[in-house]
């Protein structure tokens, strides 16, 4: 039986870019961070409240990907094709001044909902999560 | 909806814009009255609303960026002493003392630990990764 998510992988345009924006703007800790190749590393990230979850910063343009695959998965991720994941925090209307304080892209401000206030903000390739303080 | 204005948003700028000071000048002496009144509250309800929002006093808040800037900086292999300084403690005691309460072993022990690791990724890098993952990146030798 499966008992927890241990890693979870988000695709980024250009690496160090997501390292500065996950890091400095979101608040998350780097938990490996193992050099690999040129413009290359093995990077994880995570909330700092849930140090478990490993969110894996892959950047597209790995080599499992074909140059043509990779082109068109990064035409995607900038158009916002893909909603990743939903993050959730104790006070939503002060962890959302922070962030666009910081410059974080908000598609939606907060808004009541029946499980609790929710907004939407892009990362810095396009991918978008939802921002959430459950009731 | 968006821009449009929700209960007490004046106030969670406010609080927010302390926060950042806090996380911008961490290594200054930062006095809270001056925090407190650029945000235009008593000291009293700054502390009280702050605690509110960030589950810690301005000043509990302010010990935890130091010492969480401090585990960045010895994670570059900074020296304890220097570290010490570059985040605002004002002796090494006392720096010391604080980071082995909230991290559990003292910096120079920390240091030793993060060299060690770094050691340990640059001797044998596959093992910090999960094997399913290197082996779609083609990072596994074959």
């Amino acid at each position: 039986m499966i008992t927890k998510m241990t890693h979870a992988s988000v695709l980024v345009l250009d690496q160090a870019s997501a390292r500065d924006f996950y890091t400095n703007k979101l608040g998350f800790k780097i938990v490996t961070d193992v050099p690999m190749g040129p413009n290359d590393n093995w990077l994880t990230v995570a909330a700092p409240g849930q140090p478990g979850l490993e969110i894996v910063l892959a950047p597209v343009t790995r080599s499992m990907f074909s140059k043509e695959t990779s082109e068109a998965l990064a035409e995607l991720i900038k158009k916002g094709t893909f909603g990743v994941a939903v993050f959730t925090c104790d006070d939503i209307f002060a962890t959302y001044e922070e962030m666009k304080a910081k410059g974080v892209e908000f598609t939606k401000a907060p808004v009541k909902e029946f499980y609790g206030t929710e907004a939407i903000f892009k990362d810095d390739s396009g991918n978008w999560f939802s921002l959430a303080q459950l009731n | 909806m968006l821009n449009q204005p929700y209960p007490k948003m004046y106030l969670y700028r406010r609080l927010v814009q302390a926060k950042l000071f806090i996380d911008a000048h961490y290594a200054e002496a930062i006095d809270l009255d001056i925090i407190a009144d650029e945000a235009w509250f008593s000291k009293f309800h700054f502390i009280k609303l702050f605690k509110s929002i960030y589950s810690k006093t301005p000043h509990q808040y302010l010990t935890y960026v130091r010492v969480e800037k401090s585990m960045e900086l010895l994670n570059m292999a900074m020296p304890v002493s220097e570290v010490c300084y570059a985040v605002g403690f004002e002796s090494l005691s006392s720096f010391s003392g604080l980071f082995k309460r909230v991290v559990g072993i003292t910096p120079s022990a920390y240091l030793a630990q993060q060299q060690q690791l770094k050691a340990q990724i640059q001797k044998a890098p596959l093992t910090f990764i999960p094997g399913c993952f290197a082996e779609s990146y083609g990072w596994m030798k074959k």
